[in-house]
C-alpha cells in the first residue's frame, strides 16, 4: 500500500513539476495550468495524508483506501477532462464564427470593388 | 436594407469537376438568379470553376465540414437582404429544374422550410437497403418530434425563407446539419413542406459519407437531435 502511494506521489510532483515548465515555456495558458496543477496537488496531498485518506475511503465505504485513491484521482481528471471539452466546444465555435465573418468581410471587400 | 428575392448557394468542398456544371445548369435554367458558390477551403480548383462558370464565391479560409459552409452561405444571404435561399449540392446530384417548384412552394405556403424529396417521386426507391433503414430509422425518430412525417429527412435539396434565414444565422448545427436543422426550427415553431425532386447520379467526386462513417453519422444525428430538444424552447415563435 505504502509503496503505491509513493508512486502516487512521485508521478502527482511529475505532473506538478511538468505543468510548471510547460507554463515557464509560455506552452500552456496560466489559465489552463490551474486545473491540472489543482489535481495534481490533490493527488500529492491524498497520497502523503494516510489519515485523511483513510477518513475519505472509510466515508465511501471502501476497505483499500489506495484504491479510494484511484477512483478520486479518476474523478479529478474526468472533471479536469470535461472542463476542457467545455472549453474546446467554444473555441471551436469561435472560430467557426471567425472564419465565417472573415470569409463574408473579403466577400464584401471584394464586392465593393468590383462595384467602383 | 433592400430586400432581393432568390439566392441560389452551393457549398462545395473538393468538387473542381462538378461545380462549374452545377453553376452552368442552375444559370440556364433560372437566368439572372445570383449564385453563390460557399468554397470550403477546397485543396483543388472548385472556386476557380465556380467562378469561371459565373457564380460568386465565399471563400472559407479554413475548412468547416458541411454546416459551417452552409449557415457561412445563410449568414451573407440574410446580411445581403435576401427573402428566399436555395441550397444545392455541388455534386450535380439535384436537379436545377426542380428549383422553381421550392420556390413556388415557399412562396404559397408561407412556410420557412421546403425540402426537395427524392422519395416523393414515382418510383423514388432507396439506393441500397442500408441507407433504407437509416431513412427509416429517422422518419420514426422525426415524426413524433415534428409531429409530422417527412418522406426524405437527410435531402439537402432545401429551400428556406428569410424567417429561417435569421434563425440558422445564428443558431445551425456544425456536422451533419439535414435533420438537427429541422429539430432547430421546429423549436421555433415554424413549418416546413416537401415537394418531389428528382436526384440523379454525381456527376463527380465521392459521398463524404462512406460505409465506415455511416454508424457514426446516425449516432451522431440521433444525439443531435435529442440535444435540441432538450434546448426546446416551448410553443412560443422565435
Amino acid at each position: 500500500m505504502d509503496r503505491l502511494l509513493d508512486v502516487m506521489a512521485i508521478f502527482s510532483m511529475a505532473l506538478m513539476a511538468m505543468v510548471l515548465l510547460s507554463v515557464r515555456r509560455a506552452h500552456i495558458r496560466v489559465e489552463y495550468s490551474v486545473s491540472w496543477l489543482t489535481a495534481a496537488a490533490t493527488l500529492l496531498i491524498l497520497s502523503r495524508s494516510s489519515t485523511l485518506l483513510n477518513w475519505l475511503s472509510a466515508h465511501m465505504g471502501i476497505t483499500y483506501p489506495p484504491l479510494a485513491l484511484i477512483l478520486i484521482a479518476s474523478w479529478v481528471f474526468l472533471v479536469v477532462f470535461y472542463r476542457f471539452s467545455v472549453r474546446i466546444s467554444d473555441l471551436k465555435d469561435a472560430n467557426t464564427d471567425l472564419a465565417q465573418r472573415l470569409a463574408i468581410l473579403e466577400y464584401r471587400l471584394h464586392s465593393a470593388h468590383e462595384d467602383k | 436594407m433592400r430586400i432581393l428575392d432568390l439566392l441560389i448557394i452551393i457549398p462545395a468542398f473538393n468538387e473542381e469537376g462538378a461545380v462549374g456544371t452545377v453553376v452552368a445548369e442552375v444559370n440556364a435554367v433560372l437566368p439572372g438568379v445570383p449564385v453563390l458558390v460557399i468554397d470550403d477551403c477546397s485543396g483543388d480548383a472548385t472556386a476557380a470553376a465556380a467562378r469561371s462558370a459565373g457564380a460568386r464565391v465565399l471563400a472559407l479560409p479554413t475548412h468547416l465540414g458541411l454546416g459551417g459552409c452552409v449557415q457561412a452561405g445563410y449568414k451573407l444571404a440574410f446580411e445581403l437582404g435576401y427573402e428566399f435561399v436555395i441550397r444545392v449540392d455541388g455534386d450535380g446530384q439535384h436537379d436545377p429544374h426542380d428549383i422553381p417548384g421550392i420556390l413556388a412552394k415557399l412562396k404559397q405556403t408561407g412556410c420557412q422550410m421546403v425540402i426537395g424529396s427524392r422519395y416523393l417521386v414515382d418510383g423514388g426507391k432507396f439506393t441500397s437497403p442500408a441507407r433504407g433503414a437509416g431513412i427509416v430509422l429517422f422518419r420514426l425518430v422525426l415524426w413524433p418530434i415534428l409531429g409530422k412525417w417527412v418522406s426524405d429527412p437527410t435531402s439537402g435539396f432545401v429551400g428556406v425563407n428569410r424567417e429561417a434565414l435569421a434563425v440558422f444565422s445564428k443558431s445551425f448545427p456544425l456536422e451533419y446539419p439535414e435533420i438537427e436543422a429541422l429539430v432547430v426550427l421546429k423549436r421555433k415553431a415554424f413549418q416546413f413542406e416537401e415537394v418531389p425532386c428528382n436526384i440523379r447520379p454525381r456527376k463527380a467526386g465521392r459521398s463524404s459519407i462512406t460505409a465506415m462513417k455511416s454508424i457514426s453519422y446516425i449516432v451522431h444525428v440521433l444525439l443531435g437531435v435529442f440535444v435540441n430538444i432538450l434546448k426546446y424552447d416551448g410553443p412560443r415563435r422565435r
